[in-house]
Formats: structure tokens, sequence, C-alpha cells
């Protein structure tokens, strides 16, 4: 960082270019350190296949049809199917950076190895969350891949659940990453993934719609990001798009940039004694 | 318990027994400082799940499938099916990880086996504590599911025992799983092809008879098909009196492998 301080002068935009280039070998790191493990990163790509069979098939059978807001009823499995993929983008993406952000952090001390080089926080945030974007995306294809093979693609606008996926991961993993720097042990995990990472999973709108709740706890589920990852997925990919959409958009990047700098404070706090 | 003094060690079963119960004090020890925290968990995720998918999905039900499960609704049908599956989960991560750290990593039975207990100690004292954690949490688990309304017969009680059966299946079976791996990838091998499909497929969320007949099968031959079966029999007081024994029969079966392989297995990697 030191090295750094002479050359201040130049434009924002240039020096944001450079922290991303050497962001990378933060990611060619972590390349390296699966290149024996990718069987892990592969076998993510069955999970939410599996949860698309079984809960498309077995439930999406009984269910039969869910009713959109538009007025059209849709098969249980095309409306399962969307959220499934944002929740594997989420499950992804926070999974790789607090566990595995945690343990480097906190016991193998990889960061402090790296601060060493040229290389800073900036650095270190933005390359582990372009290495959980290349993870989510690996999900995300097989997820859009599938769901299409099934037929559970109902608009021309589902071309934009790929990027809109990115979104969602990167947004989470900015949330991992403010997260992690709070944790203090092992057992710590819990609060993060019983209390927030669980219920959002179950009563985000991915399997039943929030309709059903009285209003005050409507407001509170709307007001989380899975809430609006979800609601943005399934426009695109059933072709209700409108301002509600838009606004879930714009959620989702406000809520990015907002845990991106809470990240960025922590992590400097957590390594910079 | 100096070699002089001691009895000639017999080999039986009930000689490993009194060993055991040092290992089982020892993660006592580890656990209580942490156990209001576990407990709490154990019985919040219940509640959300069957407050969710129950009633969440139960609702979509009413509307396009009423009939689809009865009188008893879609809830009753789920609650029974997740404590057997919440029980192999936690079963299943207790075996793995724990059981590898206390090998590897934090190398606990390296010192444990330095004094007089031996691997067969640690097999049962292990299992010993995995059955309370797990008998503790179907308690709890049956706890929510009163408060659902969804225990119609006293014999619900028993689904307590055989959900810690059902449990120590997987548990014995992992434990030897474990003592042959040298690091935890071969872990996430079992959870997402082994647990995650059987979670999803053994009859937890909705009935077999919505798979393909392949599916069926392979379903039948997994313990936590003939769990789920027992256990939601004896908390709805639907068991079919004519199957349960095989069920049983199944259950006790793959409990015996799994010991005599986590015996065989642990003893071999810890002779090494």
């Amino acid at each position: 960082m030191a090295s750094l301080a002479g050359i201040t002068t130049r434009s924002g935009l240039s020096h944001a270019w450079e922290v991303l280039w050497r962001a990378r070998r933060l990611v060619e790191r972590n390349v390296m350190v699966y290149r024996h493990q990718w069987i892990v990163i592969l076998s993510g790509v069955a999970e939410p296949i599996f949860y698309l069979v079984g809960i498309g098939m077995g439930l999406g059978g009984l269910v039969r049809t869910v009713p959109l807001p538009d007025g059209r009823d849709i098969s249980y499995t095309a409306y399962v199917a969307p959220a499934l993929l944002a929740t594997a983008a989420m499950n992804g993406a926070v999974f790789e950076t607090i566990f595995n952000v945690f343990f480097k952090l906190n016991f193998r001390k990889t960061y402090d190895g790296i601060l060493a080089t040229p290389m800073g926080i900036g650095e270190i945030a933005i390359g582990e969350m372009l290495w959980a974007l290349m993870r989510a995306s690996l999900y995300a294809v097989t997820m859009l891949l599938l769901m299409t093979a099934l037929g559970l693609i109902l608009s021309p606008w589902a071309v934009l659940t790929l990027p809109v996926t990115l979104l969602v991961a990167a947004a989470f993993s900015a949330a991992g990453l403010a997260g992690t720097a709070f944790l203090r042990t092992v057992q710590d995990f819990d609060i993060p993934m019983g209390l927030i990472v669980m219920p959002m999973f179950l009563f985000s709108g991915s399997f039943f719609p929030t309709s059903g709740f009285p209003p005050p706890i409507q407001f509170f589920l709307q007001a989380t990001p899975l809430f609006h990852s979800i609601s943005l997925i399934r426009g695109l990919t059933t072709g209700l798009v409108g301002l509600e959409q838009f606004w879930d958009f714009a959620y989702l990047v406000g809520f990015f940039t907002l845990m991106m700098v809470i990240a960025m404070r922590r992590m400097e706090r957590k390594l910079i004694k | 318990m100096s070699a002089a003094t001691a009895p000639p060690a017999k080999r039986s079963f009930a000689n490993s027994l009194r060993p055991a119960t040092h290992l089982f004090h020892r993660n006592w020890l580890v656990y209580k400082r942490i156990w209001y925290r576990s407990l709490f968990f154990g019985f919040l995720q219940p509640f959300m799940f069957l407050a969710a998918m129950g009633l969440g999905i139960g609702g979509l039900l009413a509307r396009t499938n009423p009939g689809a499960f009865g009188s008893v609704g879609y809830i009753s049908f789920l609650g029974p099916g997740l404590l057997g599956a919440t029980v192999m989960q936690t079963a299943s991560f207790e075996s793995t990880y724990p059981i590898m750290n206390k090998i590897m990593w934090g190398r606990n039975y390296e010192a444990i086996l330095a004094s007089p207990l031996s691997t067969r100690n640690v097999v049962i004292g292990e299992l010993a504590w995995i059955g309370f954690r797990i008998a503790s949490i179907s308690t709890i688990f049956l706890g929510v599911l009163a408060i659902f309304g969804i225990t119609r017969s006293p014999l619900a009680l028993l689904a307590i025992p055989v959900a810690t059966l059902m449990g120590l299946g997987f548990s014995s079976c992992l434990i030897a799983f474990a003592a042959t791996q040298t690091n935890d990838i071969g872990f996430s091998w079992v959870y997402r092809f082994l647990i995650n499909p059987l979670f999803l497929f053994s009859g937890t969320f909705f009935p077999l008879t919505q798979m393909p007949q392949p599916v069926q099968v392979a379903a039948w031959m997994t313990p936590l098909f003939h769990g789920v079966r027992l256990i939601r029999g004896l908390i709805l007081g639907t068991l079919d009196l004519r199957a349960a024994p095989w069920h049983l029969g199944y259950l006790l079966a793959f409990f015996a492998i799994g010991l005599i392989l986590a015996d065989r297995s642990l003893a071999r990697r810890l002779a090494s």
C-alpha cells in the first residue's frame, strides 16, 4: 500500500482498474488451491438440480399450479426453478465468502501474507468476490440450461437472467465478506446461517408466495435481499417485468454497494492493526 | 488400573462400556459451553421449516388439490418426515468432521489411546454420545410437532428411540467411512450425493408415489425411508403393524453392520 501513496494523483477510474488487475492474483491463487479439489466445486452443481427434480416433480405433481400476480397460473416447477437459481447464487456466494474467508482470515492467516505484497484490502475483497462470482456463474449456467431443457423458461426476458444472477451473487458475497469479519469462533456460524440465511431461504417467496402472510410480516419479508433476488429472476423467466422488477434491481445494486463499503471497513480494521 | 492388579481383560462388549463413559464425559465437557445455543437452533429450525413448508405449501395445496393428503393435511405428513431427516443430518454431521478432527487435525484419539481406553471403547463412547445428541434433538422436535398439533397417538414417544436407532445406523457407517479418509473432500461427496438426495427422495417432503417406479424402488432400499415410515406411523397413529417389524429389522441390521464396520475401520486407522 505504501508504494501507492505517491501516485494518488491519477484518476479514480484508472486506480480502480489497477486494483481490479492486481485482484486477479487472488483469483489465480484460489484456482491453484482448488485445482486438487475441483470436484467439490463441480459437485455443487448437483445440489440445485436435485432440489429442482425433487421439489419440482415431487411436490409439483401435487401442488400443480401457482397463481402469478398478473393472473396467470404457472406450473409449480416453473415457479420454484427461478427461486432455486437465486438461492443457489446466494448459497454459493455466502458459503465461499463466510466459511472460506473466515478460515483464511483467522486460522491460515493467508491475508497477512498477501498484504506483505503490493496487494491491499481492496484487492483482497474484490479478488474473493470475483472468485465467488466465477463459482456462481458455473451454477447459474447449469441451472439455466436445465430450465431450458425442461421448458421452464417462459419468456425471452430470460436472456437477462445470467447477468442478474451475477449481481445477486455479488451482493451476497459482499454481505458475506462484511459478515465474516464480525465472527470470532466457528460456533458463531450458527448465527448468520440459522438466523439469516435459512429463514430467508424458507420465507422469501421461494417455495410459496409471501401474499399468504399478514401484512406486517409481508412487509418485513419483502425487505430481505433474497426476496428481491427471487422476485427479479422469477420476473425475468416468467415474463413478469414491470416497475416492481426495476425496484428489485435498484435494491440489489444499493445492497451490494452498502455491503461492499462495510466489508472493506471491517476487513481493514481486522487486518491492519 | 496398573497392569499387575488388573484382572485379565475379557474382550467382551460389556467390558467396553465402562471405559467408554469417559469418552462420553469428555464430549459432554466440550459441548457444555454451547449446549443452550445448540438447543435453541434445535428448536428453531424445525419450527421454521414446519411453519414455512407446512403452512405455505399446505396453503397452495388447499387451493389446487385439497384432498392430496387426506384429512391430515400436508403439515402432518411433513412433520414426522422432517424429524427423521433432521436426525439423519445431525448424526451424519457429528460422525464426519468432528471424528476426522479427532483422528487427524486435533489428534485427540492419539492422546486418548495412550490412556487405558481401546479403539472399541472410543467407538462405543462416540456412538453413545451421538445417540444422546440425536435423542435430545428428537425429543425437542417431537415437542415442536406437538405444538403444531401433529402428534396424534401416545405411541409418538416411541418415535424417539426409533429415530435414535436410525441415526446411529448413519452414524456408525459414517464413522467407518471417516476413518478411511485422509482429507474432508470425501465428506462433500457424501453430503451432496448421499445425504441430500436421501433428504429429498425418501418420502420426507412428498409421497414416493409421485416418483417414477425405479426411483421408488431405490428409495425402498434406503434407511431413511424405513425410519421415516416407522416414525410417521408412530406419530400419526397410522402404523402398519405387518410392515413395522421389517422396517425395524432393517434399521437394526443397518446399525449392526455399521457398528462392526466402525469398530474395524477405526482400529485399522488408529493402529498405524
